[in-house]
């Protein structure tokens, strides 16, 4: 099961090293890991999106992650209300003569053309996982040349439901 | 006219580099000894060593391997880190073996590296390694001394992370131009700063009470016991609280003498050479009271058959230790001793165990650990039992890791704690000897003896040069069968009795080799020998070597073979 797990940890060198190190002598596969600042300078935000086989190990790994001196905090949020986002670009062959008909597949995803050549068309789309890999395959006739993909970055809601209602919330099959 | 303000560093005794800055640090945190080598990149430090003679006291050894099996050695016996010193590149890579061994064992230990310049670092500079990177996985932490106003507060951090919660191994990688780097201003005292890194000693009153209830429940307890209550100094609330319940105490391998060997409810060393009543008391139990164990491979075997039973109670001060292997019903994260005390402290009524521990007496009795006496040749439990007459039980014992490690687990019944050193879940070969010398410095009236076998002395046997130069008297009993002994046994069980490259063809003449290092040298060929012999040894105060040659094709048992339950013992009875 894919599980999301946010972790709060101290921006020092070699942290991310020692997140991923670990991760990868435990035998997890990441999916996806994303980093940045937060509001708190110092201190960085990690999303990982981790393959777990089962709640054993993904109790397992949060407690390993815990266990290191610069993380501050780790839990997993799959299964609460939150906000999961990751940014992708692609770029599509074809030239300006395309735009329109493009535009009109892009539209409903809300994904703009960023950047316009010759013989291809960069477009930058913003969403959940499953809405990028939607519109990459309705991109994928016009012959796609690149992607590059941020990884989910996410985190809590501002309103927590009670927890009858969660599971409508999952962001990840 | 005017006045030169700054300080004569040559006859004040305000320090002067960044090195010197450190040892001051070092010597605040109440270190008396430094174990280490010195090498291009920590030339700096070695001089300020050099400079601060009167006051620390420095043992070079003659590898890093040794000078960090020696702090380890130190630290089991203290419960103080051990501190080690090593120049970048090939210094630090020779540490890797023994900071593992620490992780694996959980003993404090703060190491510093050398490291080639800042301004290089990432060049491939002469000796220069990632020793960042290579130790990440293998320390509790580690640093990369960014500026020497850091050290203050880096040096403080490191004591503290390793000798609290579950202790471990800290790292210092000191670039060269930081240690050397001169010194304008004292930098302020250093404070703790470390928010991720608060753990939890006291028990959830909850959760004791839980268990309490589940105590008086119960009718077949039983208590495994393990370092962490080393580490929590708490042998005496373990002793009193088995007493008060009645309960009977299976140590781990690491956990030998936290539970006096003489006392009734004592059942032995659990695990693969366990023996056949701590085992059949693990399988047969309905409440397991883990204190400070971690449930590894070689105590559970194979998972599936491992208390099958029971209701599992895990005390640990590192939470993910508890359900990583064992599933648990009452999980207890807390230092060992503060859950004890809570623990003596429940007035819950003491359970019905009459019954258990007269089947476990009666076990007791019909499968006492064995061996076979050959009046042809010696022994090597005979040995340890000999060992352990002449000491009265009372020697600090360390030990490597094979068949003579897990006789001296099985035949020197440890009475009290801090007396075993031993490579547990390492099982590092060439650890007993160096670590026998970090022993000796931190108790220098005790008795110690390195029985090591002639395979893992031959890794580390280097180190003889430090017990001349430091007068140690240490005994030192090679188990001498000419084999990797443990890899023969299971060769011969496990593997069709193929012996494949398990047998030392050539050996060193041992005698001749101490002497080659102004030490004693004796061979001991038979059992008279050493019975004439033994008080003589015991009595010099000076270091011995003793090459015993003991009976060859003697195996460990009982036995757990891979793979097999904890009840599926061979070798319980004679054949």
């Amino acid at each position: 099961m894919k599980r999301i797990i946010s972790l709060t940890v101290q921006d020092r060198s070699g942290v991310l090293n020692r997140v991923t190190g670990l991760l990868q002598r435990r035998q997890f596969n990441i999916s996806s890991i994303s980093v940045g600042p937060t509001e708190t300078e110092g201190i960085s935000k990690m999303t990982l999106v981790v393959e777990v086989e089962d709640e054993q190990r993904l109790e397992q790994v949060t407690k390993q992650l815990n266990k290191q001196i610069d993380v501050l905090k780790v839990s997993d949020i799959t299964d609460k209300a939150i906000v999961a986002r990751e940014l992708a670009l692609i770029k599509v062959a074809g030239s300006s003569q395309l735009r329109s008909e493009i535009n009109g597949i892009i539209d409903p995803f809300r994904a703009l053309i960023i950047d316009v050549s010759k013989d291809s068309l960069t477009i930058q789309i913003t969403g959940r996982p499953d809405k990028i890999d939607a519109l990459i395959d309705l991109l994928r006739p016009y012959g796609i040349k690149e992607i590059a993909r941020t990884g989910l970055t996410a985190f809590l809601r501002g309103h927590q439901p009670q927890v009858n209602e969660l599971t409508t919330y999952s962001q990840i099959k | 006219m005017k006045v030169e303000a700054k300080p004569d560093f040559q006859t004040s005794t305000a320090p002067k580099t960044g090195a010197d800055l450190l040892i001051d640090l070092l010597i605040n945190e109440g270190v008396d000894t430094l174990f280490g080598y010195p090498g291009g990149a920590v030339l700096p430090i070695y001089d300020a060593i050099y400079r601060a003679r009167d006051t620390i006291k420095h043992v070079l050894f003659r590898h890093e391997q040794g000078s960090i099996h020696a702090a380890e050695g130190y630290a089991r016996i203290t419960g103080k880190p051990g501190v080690v010193i090593a120049t970048s590149g090939p210094g630090a890579t020779n540490l890797v073996t023994g900071i593992t061994d620490a992780m694996m064992d959980s003993l404090p230990l703060v190491i510093f590296t050398g490291q080639v310049a800042r301004g290089v670092i990432g060049t491939d500079a002469f000796q220069e390694a990632d020793v960042m990177a290579i130790t990440t996985p293998i320390t509790k932490h580690n640093y990369q001394v960014q500026s020497i106003s850091d050290l203050p507060r880096i040096v403080k951090e490191a004591f503290h992370i390793a000798s609290t919660g579950r202790p471990g191994p800290v790292l210092i990688d000191v670039p060269k131009d930081i240690s050397a780097g001169e010194l304008f201003e004292i930098p302020e005292e250093g404070t703790i700063h470390l928010p991720g890194y608060q753990p939890t000693t006291k028990p959830n009153p909850l959760q004791i009470k839980k268990l309490a209830d589940a105590i008086t429940k119960s009718r077949k307890p039983v208590i495994l016991a393990g370092a962490g209550i080393l580490h929590g100094k708490a042998s005496t609330e373990l002793t009193a609280f088995a007493e008060k319940h009645k309960i009977p105490v299976v140590t781990t391998l690491l956990g030998l003498g936290t539970f006096p060997a003489n006392n009734p409810l004592s059942l032995g060393m659990g695990g693969m050479h366990g023996t056949y009543t701590a085992n059949m008391a693990i399988y047969e139990s309905d409440l397991l009271i883990n204190i400070g164990a971690r449930f590894d491979d070689r105590l559970t075997g194979n998972l599936k058959h491992f208390a099958p039973n029971a209701k599992v109670a895990h005390i640990d001060i590192d939470p993910a230790e508890i359900g990583k292997n064992v599933p648990t019903n009452i999980p207890i994260v807390s230092d060992s001793k503060e859950a004890l005390v809570e623990l003596i402290n429940q007035t819950a009524e003491s359970p019905e165990t009459e019954g258990w521990l007269e089947t476990l007496n009666k076990y007791k009795e019909e499968f006492p650990l064995w061996y076979k006496h050959d009046p042809n040749g010696m022994s090597p439990q005979w040995l340890i039992e000999a060992i352990h007459k002449v000491t009265n039980g009372n020697a600090v014992v360390t030990t490597d890791v094979g068949q003579h490690q897990m006789w001296a687990a099985q035949y020197y019944n440890f009475e009290k704690p801090h007396r075993w050193v031993t490579s547990g879940g390492l099982g590092t070969m060439g650890f007993g000897f160096p670590a026998a010398i970090g022993a000796q410095m931190a108790s220098p009236g005790s008795t110690v003896v390195a029985i090591v076998g002639d395979a893992g002395f031959q890794m580390t046997l280097q180190e003889l040069s430090v017990i001349y130069e430091q007068n140690l008297p240490i005994k030192i009993i090679i188990v001498n069968n000419g084999a990797l002994g443990m890899v023969r046994q299971w060769q011969e069980l496990l593997h069709g009795n193929r012996i494949s490259e398990s047998i030392l063809q050539t050996q060193p003449d041992f005698v001749k080799l101490a002497e080659s290092y102004h030490i004693r040298g004796i061979k001991i060929e038979s059992q008279e020998e050493l019975i004439t012999k033994l008080p003589e040894v015991f009595a010099y105060d000076g270091p011995v070597l003793m090459d015993c040659r003991v009976l060859q094709q003697e195996k460990v048992f009982p036995m757990i073979a891979p793979g097999k339950g904890i009840h599926e013992m061979i070798g319980v009875k004679p054949s």
